[in-house]
């Protein structure tokens, strides 16, 4: 027996690394991240080499189905049965939080890329938590600011009657207020199930003001936009969470003119470009929005720390692997160089754009045009006044 | 300027011509569903899908082969209708003796299937669909202004609704098809063919939901979803108007499309509760509808 102890290899077993990609595969949110969330990561993988480096590295998906119960037990079940080390994307505020409380439970990494609620870096901060794309006080700060350095000095908001609506509205009434401002009216509109909103961009027309604020989100900001047209509105028209997928999907011909913020365009400089055409044959229909590429950008960040660190001890200790990402700044051709802080904010500039006209765009997805820049260290809100309680340690 | 309750009067003539010209997407799909409840019995949970389809196939004809809006405005239909036969033959028509119930549940079931394959197939933020260049821009009406395709669509959608009531209460077509309703083996006992003018009629209906989608693609979200929005508020109307009444549903349908642009000056947060609690004060003080036959 001991001698076939000794003549088996003394090599040891490499421990795979497991990624979960838990996203909208089938609901709302499939375009703005799904699929094409999950192909980033397989781009990030990719990228760093894993193969060449002597890593395994195993991606999983699942539909979250924006429901917090159904995305609490897929990763339950994943970090449980399937060993998986790593969640990352998980867009919808609710399911998002959820899963953040599960990833701490269980000392697992949590990247969250897709949910907009700042309070993720916030009251319900935590250690193994980064939060990486964007969120609601970025959405505000970049757009409400901004625009009104621009020129836009009087606003009218058309606000979903819900949380996000009104957090949204309070936040950037805000910023338009501090920046010299003013916030002329707001019309509600009952969430969900209202598809005509003919009477309330009349009204935000007869208020006079410059910008007409959405705030909302998805198919309700798509309406809005395609009626704004319609009815010939002339105001600048400010949408307050709108993606490249939105933009497509309402062609350049309703969307033109548009404001909106984003961390990332595909045809910003020569690295999104690179990263967006190694991307191309994984997703040949479409340009990534910056939720899927905060996915890659993300994933990138962890392969790096966990080839650090050891993959044994990555997949032993999901806070300290979140410690060392946020001692080593990040950086890769989506997001350019950035960093995390200890609230485990992700910290890269966020960006004011401008949609084109369809005489400007050179072909589809040449949408963008950049109206200002926000940088890192101004982006999100200052790192005491979110009540994380990792602040203060 | 005068004003009405304090409500500037420019103001309240625009929401309601608005009102009215939501009303007229109630009406054409209240009218689909009121005309196959009426002569078929089935409640049709799908008419959201189909009018969705409607609005798919019209960007399908657009994309892949360059029909434009107008021959898609009769192309589509045909195409949802004739895929609305196939539903019928195969499926619905299983379920014509049992209760309301199970077609209610059939055609619920059909409606996530149809929704759910359209999603995977093309993504949930939609299609751009754009207003065809003879209807684009917009009139001044002086107290509003009036975007030309909206005015189409009023103008579109009573006529389509009028053609409807005239084909089914007016021409000897029609008096067939309500005496196969009261009493199937009798008619068919004269000789009419029940069941293929039964699926027909499903067509039909399933036709005016599609008309409607084609017309609502240049102004909402080309999205698989973009039928679920709207079927609740349609049922309201069906009920309100009394089931399978064609004149109930088409003047309900115009009717409250007109209470909700009024609520939207008043109090625009009750704008999509206010079908609703119309629907429960008319089921209390006649539970059959406004239009409906005693039960």
């Amino acid at each position: 027996m001991a001698l076939i102890g000794t003549t088996v290899p003394a090599r040891a077993q490499t421990p795979t690394l497991k990624i979960g990609v838990l996203t909208d595969l089938s609901g709302p949110y499939k375009d703005i991240a799904g699929p094409v969330a999950v192909a980033c990561v397989r781009q990030a993988l990719e990228d760093f080499g894993v193969a060449g480096k002597g890593m395994n590295v195993e991606v999983v998906s699942a539909d979250h189905q924006n429901k917090a119960d159904i995305g609490v037990s897929v990763v339950k079940q994943w970090i449980d049965r399937d060993g998986v080390d790593m969640i990352t994307e998980v867009a919808n505020s609710g399911v998002g939080l959820a899963v953040a409380g599960v990833a701490r439970e269980k000392n697992k990494v949590y990247l969250n890329c897709g949910a907009a609620t700042s309070d993720l870096t916030g009251v319900q901060c935590n250690p193994n938590t980064i939060h990486w794309v964007y969120d609601t006080y970025m959405l505000a700060k970049s757009t409400g600011s901004a625009l009104v350095k621009a020129g836009g000095s009087s606003w009218y908001f058309i606000t979903a009657d819900y949380a996000f609506g009104k957090a949204l509205l309070r936040d950037t009434s805000q910023f338009i207020t501090a920046a010299g401002g003013k916030v002329l009216g707001s019309a509600t509109y009952p969430f969900p199930g209202t598809t005509d909103f003919s009477s309330f961009l009349i009204e935000a027309q007869a208020s006079g003001a410059k910008v007409l604020g959405l705030a909302s989100a998805g198919a309700d900001t798509i309406n809005q936009i395609k009626q704004a047209q319609e009815f010939g509105l002339k105001m600048t028209v400010a949408g307050l969470l709108v993606f490249i997928s939105d933009i497509h999907a309402l062609g350049l011909d309703a969307a033109k003119g548009l404001v909106l913020t984003s961390s990332f365009y595909w045809d910003h400089d020569d690295r999104t470009r690179a990263f967006s055409n190694r991307l191309k044959p994984k997703a040949p229909s479409v340009r990534p929005t910056m939720v899927q590429a905060g996915t890659y950008s993300a994933t990138l960040h962890y392969l790096k720390v966990a080839a650090a660190m050891g993959v044994a001890q990555a997949k032993a200790d999901g806070a300290a692997t979140v410690e060392r990402m946020k001692a080593m700044p990040t950086d890769d051709d989506a997001f350019g160089p950035g960093s995390i802080r200890a609230d485990g904010r992700c910290l890269h500039p966020s960006f004011l754009w401008q949609v084109k006209t369809p005489a400007e765009s050179r072909g589809p997805w040449d949408y963008y045009k950049l109206l200002d820049t926000t940088p890192a260290n101004q982006a999100f809100r200052p790192l005491g006044e979110g009540g994380c309680a990792l602040v203060k340690a | 300027m005068f004003t009405i309750l304090g409500i500037p009067g420019p103001l309240l003539f625009g929401q309601l011509l608005l009102g009215l010209i939501n009303g007229a997407f109630y009406a054409m799909l209240s009218l689909g569903l009121a005309v196959i409840f009426g002569m078929l019995n089935i409640i049709n949970f799908a008419h959201g899908a189909l009018f969705m389809m409607g609005a798919f196939v019209s960007w399908m004809l657009l994309e892949y082969v360059g029909i434009g809006y107008f021959p898609a405005l009769i192309l589509a239909p045909l195409i949802v209708g004739i895929f609305g036969l196939v539903l019928e033959r195969t499926i619905v028509s299983r379920l014509y003796k049992l209760d309301h119930i199970y077609g209610l549940l059939l055609t619920f079931g059909l409606a996530l299937v149809i929704e759910g394959l359209f999603r995977n197939g093309y993504g949930s933020s939609g299609m751009p669909y754009r207003i065809p260049a003879a209807l684009q821009g917009a009139t001044d009406l002086g107290f509003m202004f009036m975007p030309n395709y909206r005015g189409w669509v009023v103008l579109a959608a009573v006529v389509v609704c009028f053609l409807t009531w005239l084909i089914i209460e007016k021409t000897s077509l029609g008096a067939t098809l309500r005496a196969a309703t009261e009493n199937a083996p009798m008619v068919q006992a004269f000789g009419v063919n029940v069941p293929r003018m039964i699926s027909l009629t499903y067509a039909g209906g399933v036709a005016l939901a599609a008309f409607a989608g084609v017309l609502a693609a240049p102004i909402y979200s080309v999205n698989p979803n973009m039928g679920s929005s709207f079927i609740n508020t349609v049922f309201a109307v069906v009920v309100i108007g009394g089931m399978g009444s064609i004149l109930g549903s088409i003047l309900t349908g115009f009717g409250l499309g007109i209470v909700e642009g009024l609520t939207k000056v008043f109090y625009p947060q009750a704008s999509a509760t206010v079908v609703f609690l119309v629907m429960v004060i008319v089921l209390l003080a006649r539970p059959r509808g406004l239009f409906g036959k005693a039960v």
